[in-house]
């Protein structure tokens, strides 16, 4: 391909041992919006640090134009036209947009910084993408959404060429994200490609001229434009056909085991919340990021103040206060943040899967280490948790193992009620699916699940009954025959409210 | 034990190159003094790291030593109240102190660094006030009482076991039981790795950071009376001066990562031995003048940190590989 912008030819890249990536392949022509995609440890992050400098390939070739480069740092690759932006954002809350835009490279005028040339070039850059804000604002004030475009701007002003974006919706709102393909559709109309990667493929299938998709650090193969679909991408991805993992024979429900009235949260006091949950029942909470549903299982589970109602649970119609009064009346809660919230990241395995039950098992004050390791033998075994033992940091394991450890932690404690938060967030496929098969069996044991889920096949797929959410009411609740994408959207967009009245 | 290995080669290396430097340095007289000198700041690190361990940390513990080591003999010898009740007094001013600065901590969720240092002026000055800035001490009565801190047991030649160091070996014994044994322990560890996932993992972690306080500043209040039983004289105004830092030094020293969470109590007690060793080393050794103690002491312990670190890195590298 002769008319390529940028290309990577046999890029292989080793680490102390393994290897990232070997022998990969990579064509962005201009004006092209290329999705790479591949599970986790794929070697997607492996091949943009390359292409952006911060780390340097072993083998292979990186052609701009035809021509073969090597970079040894942002600089240089941001000189030739390529830019990076990061999952996590790499900008300074403190400072303002435009100070943000030109950190470490600001126009100097007879040494001083030129604060005129900033304004005029920060402007015109927000100008193309659409964000109307005051170059002076502190960055703080934007939205998560909006600090995405600040860097995206950011790229542009350096002159950008190839703009690669890693997993940019993962903490956007979908207002947001629409906003952020449209620029990207724009920045295409002016002759700017972008390599896209992401784990939601209903974006790639939406944005993707091409999609190009990595398997433990080889290609696994490429679909053109008509050819993308989310089952061929999966296929590629997994290496295998997992279109049936979604299926899930509904089982006998028993008692109801939570039942909420009119609770409150902080954050939208004015809408009380209403809904039951019975055991044996597997419940999705869809929705909008924003719209409520983190805040609601935070205040079920005491760990955040609500602000009134009921909660009846394990004997008690209160609203818990604490996430100890919490668990010891049978709830569970696997937070968002695995990392922040749900793990200890320096202790190992053992001591994090024993944490929560650890009052419970000891004798007297002292750490029963027998029951403790018995414990951890049967979790390990009961979620096939892979690890090369009990003693190895949480650290040191995979997402999909991460979460594993999180569950068996509440497991346990055998609740009765596990909310669960976005549980298969930034866990690979294969991970993803079995996760979900846990999800089932322990309803099947008579668990009642509540979990909240910003993927749509996530909540179509799992659960029996889907409460949707919206602006921090619940907009609707579907039956698990009455899903479908359009039905859920409308309720999580508010639409249907409008009609309504 | 990894994170007392460098900590233990530097304990190694000053004590054989002071008996190398000093003959007098391996003499049972001075090997005791050694051992009564570890036993007394070896109490006050033992607070500190639990604290350190829960990613705080504690300035007023150099004040309390002041506050409780100058009104002791103050309640006592001018006051008339018999040993056992000033004695009481003073644990219970400890905990009422770590009570305080717990609850501010969790309640308030104000800085440690800003509260203990706030509690190092208010004890310190409460002190002064207190006693009028008079010297404070037991003069040449109180024998019995006095030697908690000056008693020892005789071993063999001028060799013997000191009270205070017993008392540090004990509460050490009871202290690594606490933090490796019991629930309790469990819980401030992972606290001071994680508090927001304890605490969603139904840990009461306020409460456990409170106790934290709280023995911190009765370790700070016992060792306080211990130093003034064992030295008989107390300035109001110099008393304790900088024991906070010593102590710190110490916890770090001995493996307590400032960020919490890591931490322990073999460590905490190897970190104070090369402390007072390097002092001793200062004192005997007769071209090294008394006033740039200081200087060495801080030199020595820079290195060691920084021995450590690099020793840890190289490590990390080979597991990696």
């Amino acid at each position: 391909m002769g008319d390529c912008l940028l290309e990577v030819r046999g890029v292989t890249k080793r680490f102390p041992g393994v290897v990232a990536l070997s022998g990969v392949d990579l064509q962005v022509r201009e004006a092209e919006v290329v999705a790479l995609i591949g599970e986790n440890g794929a070697g997607k992050s492996t091949l943009m640090k390359i292409l952006a400098g911060v780390q340097a390939a072993d083998e292979g070739e990186l052609l701009i134009e035809g021509r073969a480069r090597r970079f040894s740092g942002v600089q240089e690759s941001q000189a030739a036209g390529v830019a990076l932006i990061h999952q996590e954002l790499n900008l300074a809350d403190n400072l303002t947009v435009e100070a943000n835009m030109f950190l470490g490279r600001e126009p100097r005028k007879f040494g001083w910084i030129d604060q005129k040339e900033i304004r005029r070039e920060a402007e015109r850059v927000l100008e193309l993408v659409g964000l109307e804000v005051s170059a002076d604002t502190p960055l703080s004030e934007l939205t998560l959404g909006k600090q995405q475009l600040v860097e995206i701007a950011k790229a542009l002003s350096t002159k950008a060429r190839v703009i690669i974006m890693d997993e940019p919706t993962s903490s956007l709102s979908l207002s947001e994200a629409e906003r952020l393909f449209e620029v990207i559709r724009d920045l295409r109309e002016r002759g700017v490609s972008v390599i896209y990667i992401s784990h939601r493929l209903g974006e790639v299938r939406e944005l993707a001229d091409r999609v190009v998709v990595f398997r433990d650090g080889e290609n696994a193969g490429r679909l053109e434009r008509e050819e993308i679909d989310h089952d061929a991408m999966v296929r590629l991805m997994v290496g295998r056909d997992v279109s049936q993992f979604y299926q899930r024979t509904p089982h006998e429900l028993g008692e109801v085991a939570l039942s909420v009235t009119g609770l409150r949260t902080v954050e939208h006091p004015k809408h009380a919340l209403d809904f039951e949950v019975r055991a044996g029942e597997v419940v999705g909470v869809a929705g909008l990021v924003g719209a409520g549903r983190s805040e609601m299982l935070a205040a079920l589970f005491g760990a955040r103040p609500a602000l009134g109602g009921e909660v009846v649970a394990g004997g008690s119609s209160k609203v818990p206060r604490s996430p100890l009064e919490a668990l010891n009346r049978g709830l569970a809660l696997v937070p968002e943040d695995r990392k922040g919230q749900g793990l200890i990241l320096e202790m190992a395995v053992k001591e994090n899967m024993s944490l929560a039950s650890l009052r419970r098992d000891a004798r007297g004050p002292f750490v029963d280490d027998a029951k403790e390791e018995a414990l951890t033998v049967e979790m390990t075994e009961a979620l096939s948790v892979k690890t090369p033992g009990s003693w190895q940091l949480a650290r040191y394991l995979s997402g999909g193992n991460q979460q594993k450890i999180v569950l068996a932690k509440w497991l346990a404690l055998k609740p009765k009620v596990l909310l669960l938060d976005e549980p298969t967030r930034g866990i690979d496929v294969g991970a993803k699916e079995e996760i979900y098969l846990l999800m089932e069996r322990f309803a099947k044991e008579g668990m009642a699940v509540l979990f909240v889920s910003s993927e749509m096949e996530e909540i179509m797929g799992v659960a029996d009954r889907a409460l949707v959410m919206h602006e921090g009411r619940i907009s609707g609740e579907l039956e698990r025959d009455e899903f479908t994408e359009e039905a859920i959207m409308e309720l999580a967009t508010g639409r249907s409210l409008m009609n309504a009245s | 034990m990894k994170n007392i290995r460098g900590i233990f080669i530097t304990l190694v290396v000053v004590y054989v190159v002071t008996a190398i430097l000093n003959d007098k340095f391996l003499g049972g007289y001075n090997q005791s003094k050694q051992l009564e000198r570890t036993g007394l700041y070896g109490i006050l690190s033992l607070g500190v790291a639990f604290v350190i361990i829960t990613r705080g940390i504690d300035l007023s513990i150099g004040s309390v030593v002041c506050l409780v080591g100058c009104g002791v003999p103050w309640l006592v010898v001018r006051h008339g109240w018999s040993p056992a009740s000033a004695v009481s007094l003073g644990l219970l001013v400890g905990f009422l102190i770590g009570l305080f600065h717990g609850l501010l901590v969790t309640k308030l969720k104000l800085q440690p660094f800003v509260v203990t240092l706030c509690g190092l002026l208010i004890y310190r000055g409460a002190t002064r006030g207190l006693t009028d800035d008079q010297s404070q001490g037991f003069g040449s009565g109180f024998k019995e009482f006095r030697e908690w801190g000056t008693g020892e047991i005789e071993l063999v030649g001028k060799f013997s076991l000191p009270y205070p160091f017993l008392i540090l070996v004990a509460l050490s014994i009871a202290a690594w039981i606490f933090l490796r044994k019991t629930i309790w322990g469990r819980y401030l560890f992972a606290l001071g790795n994680n508090e927001e996932a304890a605490r969603l993992s139904g840990i009461n972690t306020d409460r456990m950071i409170i106790l934290s306080y709280v023995i911190c500043s009765m370790l700070a209040a016992l060792g306080g009376m211990l130093f003034i039983l064992n030295g008989n004289t107390a300035q109001p105004s110099a008393y304790g001066n900088f024991f906070e830092l010593y102590a710190i030094a110490a916890a770090v020293l001995g493996g307590c990562s400032l960020r919490g969470g890591e931490g322990t109590i073999l460590g905490v007690l190897i970190g104070t031995a090369v402390m007072q060793v390097l002092k001793n080393m200062i004192n005997l050794v007769t071209w090294l003048e008394t006033h740039m103690e200081f200087l060495i002491v801080g030199l020595v312990l820079l290195a060691a940190v920084v021995m450590d670190e690099i020793v840890k890195r190289r490590t990390a590298k080979k597991r990696l590989a």
